[in-house]
């Protein structure tokens, strides 16, 4: 009876011994994986998803399943997947705009071939692609600010016109000619990379960025006086007063619209003037009076 | 007992070449597998290699003639587990892949499909053929927690932990999108398997072979042994087997018990058919247990 209960006793400590050592093994193991993936799971900021990617690179790779059918279908060879030991989260698509840039298809292959919706298949237009954006990180090597004429990035930009415009500017340095440089905005720009991969400097001076590392973001209590007064249609703080000018007859000062402007002189009231029209006539006529 | 099975063995060999088991048909089924182990990773390679798009992408999820998609249910319980909502087409690859092992046998998987097969089979008949002793035994528990473990580190990561490392996955990618140095892993496995523990990967840790397993636990097609009376103790199988504890219930069970091999370890490779004297094992439906039971009554009397 005794040596029964002394079995039981042995069993049951045997089991409680392989319980927590699997219990140990399993809470090891899973946390090293957990931590492991912290580190192999952050995406360098040299690197671009393709269009479509969540920018929180979580939940991007919470549905990526690393098939590759992405970049399958990327008819430009710009997507790749990435190998071990690359620096990118095993398996996943990435490009750098450097070697290849998005050309952004308008039918967009790429989202269309994910089946997972890593890719989101709501993005139906490329414009609205938002991989990255451009910011002009080197103003003291890129060209247009040393007053010469470049505008690459510019001219190769797809949504031309609207993501990167010029800016003209006084060249202080010369003082007589004018700086015409390239100016991104994130209201349009996608994040392609082709002004990256254009620009002419040995190192590009235009790159790429995610979004959450290029973008600053205004405190959620911050108000902007002007856009508030916009809203509102009036001032909210204190009312501005009545801009009062006295100037010539004819002539009106519009306040934040057109500025200054003189009125055409009535052609019918022309004659009433006591001189005579012309000068030299007016000048001939000396002293008389 | 060692005596008896040499003695065996001996007969096995002179009773093959009396019976006639031909060489081919001892190979039946080890030729089998590596036709289909090739066939599909050709199918994949035909697409980048000649541009003959057949399948488009890999073992992970793919598409089949541009509309059926195929998903591994594995990886797609890990992107569940990490908390995705998952598109239409990835669950119903996912699905259709399921179905597909829940009746064939989930761990045909293993020694049908997965290219790692080839690696460890390799290094098992080596470890044979060379006589290399196992210096560690590891216990197959530990691939349960390791399948626990991934779908956890999953939950609490929310992103696909596991494959940031699975071997598995890493070396079917790049065996399709161009090797980098996933042949590492494939060294690494084989010399495991090799040198310090028989069948470890896929028999000890691979938790996708478990995952597998799990998945195949009522399959359809299973290794029965209806001859089991024929057995003559060679312990062949066993030798052969990747997993040959699940050997003994069907072959050695008394009367009233299955012939058939329940366990859903068993990778359905037949090995075990291929290699027995004794024509003890086929491949069938899993449901023969009353038939066979008849006939092998009427076998001996």
């Amino acid at each position: 009876m005794e040596s029964a209960d002394n079995k039981t006793r042995q069993q049951r400590r045997r089991f409680m011994e392989n319980i927590s050592r699997a219990a140990g093994g399993l809470a090891l193991f899973s946390m090293g994986l957990g931590i492991y993936s912290r580190s192999a799971g952050s995406f360098p900021a040299d690197k671009i998803r393709p269009p479509g990617a969540s920018a929180n690179e979580n939940e991007f790779q919470s549905a990526c399943v690393r098939c590759g059918l992405c970049v399958r279908d990327c008819p430009y060879d710009t997507l790749k997947l990435a190998r071990y030991m690359d620096d990118v989260a095993l398996g996943t698509p990435y490009f750098e705009a450097r070697s290849i840039p998005c050309e952004m298809c308008e039918d967009i292959p790429c989202v269309k071939a994910c089946p997972s919706g890593a890719l989101d298949p709501l993005l139906k237009n490329i414009d609205d692609a938002r991989m990255g954006l451009a910011v002009l990180l080197d103003q003291e090597t890129c060209i247009a600010f040393q007053g010469l004429r470049c505008e690459v990035c510019f001219n190769v930009c797809p949504v031309q016109g609207k993501a990167i415009t010029l800016n003209r500017s006084h060249n202080l340095r010369t003082g007589k000619h004018a700086l015409i440089t390239p100016l991104v905005h994130s209201e349009y720009c996608t994040g392609c990379g082709k002004c990256e991969h254009a620009c002419i400097l040995d190192e590009a001076a235009i790159k790429v960025l995610p979004l959450t590392l290029a973008k600053g973001e205004l405190g959620k209590h911050y108000r902007l006086g002007w856009q508030e007064k916009h809203n509102a249609g009036k001032s909210l703080v204190t009312p501005d007063p009545e801009h009062q000018y006295n100037l010539p007859e004819g002539v009106s000062y519009d306040y934040e619209g057109a500025g200054l402007e003189i009125k055409p002189v009535d052609k019918t009231k022309e004659d009433e003037t006591p001189f005579n029209k012309s000068a030299l006539d007016r000048l001939n006529q000396g002293l008389k009076k | 007992m060692s005596n008896i099975q040499t003695v065996n063995r001996k007969q096995n060999k002179k009773l093959k070449v009396e019976v006639g088991k031909s060489r081919l048909r001892s190979y039946k089924w080890l030729l089998l597998r590596r036709v289909t182990q090739l066939s599909i990773l050709s199918v994949f390679l035909l697409g980048p290699l000649f541009g003959i798009w057949i399948i488009k992408g890999n073992m992970s999820s793919s598409v089949l003639f541009n509309t059926i998609h195929l998903t591994d249910p594995f990886v797609f319980l890990q992107t569940l587990a990490a908390g995705m909502m998952a598109e239409n087409t990835l669950t119903i690859g996912a699905v259709t892949v399921a179905v597909l092992y829940f009746l064939l046998g989930g761990r045909v998987y293993c020694s049908w499909v997965c290219p790692i097969n080839i690696v460890t089979d390799l290094a098992d008949w080596l470890r044979r053929k060379l006589n290399i002793k196992s210096r560690l035994t590891l216990s197959r528990n530990n691939r349960n927690l390791i399948l626990m473990a991934v779908l956890l580190a999953a939950l609490f990561t929310g992103t696909l932990a596991w494959e940031l490392i699975n071997p598995v996955t890493l070396i079917q990618r790049e065996l399709v999108f161009g090797m980098g140095l996933a042949w590492v892993f494939v060294l690494g496995i084989f010399i495991l398997d090799l040198l310090i523990s028989r069948r470890a990967w896929c028999g000890h840790l691979c938790p996708m072979g478990k995952f597998y397993s799990l998945l195949g636990e009522y399959s359809f097609i299973r290794v029965n042994a209806v001859q089991r009376e024929h057995c003559n103790d060679c312990m062949d199988c066993y030798a052969v087997c990747p997993e040959p504890q699940v050997i003994k219930p069907a072959l050695k069970g008394d009367a009233f018990s299955s012939p058939v091999i329940l366990s859903g370890d068993c990778t359905n490779c037949g090995q075990c058919i291929d290699i027995c004297a004794q024509d003890v094992f086929s491949l069938g439906p899993r449901f023969i247990t009353k038939k066979s039971e008849t006939s092998q009554s009427g076998v001996s009397s």
